[in-house]
């Protein structure tokens, strides 16, 4: 079985899911893990799933992406180890006025410190700018990063917070 | 354990500061002062109970609105106006009041629950928050201090305003990178 990573971007409209999902259950393809949002009026899939050949989904999904509104991309990637957790979860929340390269000066923080970003959203509203993703970093080192990130988000004139992410196990 | 309840603050009433409130302009993010901590104040001072008038009459011409800190109009200062009265979720309420240099002494039974903010205008997010808890402040005016036991929305709107006054957002607290949503609903 092949494991495929299927992204799709385009102007949102009613039945972009429905339309994919349907060219995917067509071909036997299982839609495993996905993520689905609208982004400023662009709605964007990202999804893997386990099937067909790549070359048989992009010519199946070929015909959504006629009207020019959809953008479809596959191919064929390493089915996931099943790696273990690398660190301490966390949640890092950064807001302010809107200016190039926040995340990038945030993120690169967090990657000095052998964090690992696992999700993350940002939105522009107005002039405000707000970030907000989950991270894992190595036991013993939150305190440190979260003094890199206070400095850094002076700099850039922008709050910053990481807290422990709240897991409850029942 | 949980102390008495001072019995002062359920018969206050804004008309004791003695001032009439003038509605001010309610700042937004990324407005630099809704990101500051601010300092304690003097609840006694003149420009305090006139800061106080001005918070519960700003917040009582903002529809939908039941809490406003100082910051919020654009004062790094720990004052807050609270009103919960009428709200669909509100167990115990208190009626209108402020609190001055409040902060929280006990907090349990954390639930999370969706928060807007009139300076977040146009997003919402999920935050836990303590539904018991217990505030320690000072009434604006007298200075007498007040120890507040509350619940539910109430306490969600007090932890809320506590936050404005030490320089957090809503948006500092959110559990998580989907967590936050376009605001859909304005009332």
């Amino acid at each position: 079985m092949n494991e495929l990573a299927i992204t799709v971007i385009g102007r949102d409209r009613p039945g972009i899911v429905a339309d994919v999902a349907e060219v995917l259950a067509r071909l036997g393809a299982n839609l495993t893990d996905s993520t689905m949002t609208r982004l400023r009026g662009h709605f964007a899939m990202t999804l893997i799933c386990v099937g067909p050949a790549a070359a048989d989904v992009e010519a199946a999904l070929a015909p959504l992406a006629a009207d020019g509104h959809l953008l479809a991309t596959v191919r064929t990637v390493t089915p996931d180890a099943g790696s273990a957790p690398a660190g301490e979860p966390y949640v890092l929340a950064v807001h302010g006025a809107d200016r190039m390269g926040i995340v990038a000066a945030m993120t690169r923080v967090l990657t000095d410190a052998g964090g690992n970003v696992t999700d993350l959203s940002t939105r522009l509203t107005g002039s405000l700018y707000v970030v907000v993703a989950e991270v894992e970093l190595p036991p013993g080192v939150s305190d440190e990063v979260a003094g890199r990130l206070t400095r850094v988000a002076a700099e850039l004139g922008v709050g910053v917070s990481l807290r422990p992410a709240d897991t409850d196990l029942l | 354990m949980t102390g008495p309840e001072y019995a002062g603050l359920g018969g206050w009433t804004p008309e004791k500061l003695g001032v009439a409130g003038a509605v001010r302009p309610v700042v937004a993010a990324p407005e630099p002062v809704l990101s500051q901590p601010g300092p304690e104040v003097d609840p006694t001072s003149a420009d305090v109970v006139r800061l106080a008038a001005d918070l519960v009459a700003t917040m009582r011409v903002s529809p939908g609105c039941v809490g406003l800190a100082a910051p919020q109009v654009g004062v790094s200062a720990q004052v807050f106006a609270v009103d919960v009265t009428g709200h669909p979720k509100a167990v115990t309420v208190h009626g209108t009041f402020v609190l001055c240099n409040a902060r929280v002494v006990e907090a349990s039974r954390w639930k999370a629950g969706r928060e807007g903010c009139m300076s977040v205008p146009d997003l919402t997010g999920d935050v836990k928050r303590a539904s018991r808890l217990v505030v320690e402040g000072a009434l604006p005016g007298t200075g007498e201090p007040v120890r507040l036991v509350t619940d539910g929305f109430e306490a969600r709107a007090l932890q809320h305003e506590i936050d404005h006054c030490a320089g957090l957002l809503f948006l500092d607290r959110v559990a998580g990178a989907h967590a936050i949503y376009q605001r859909k609903v304005y009332l």
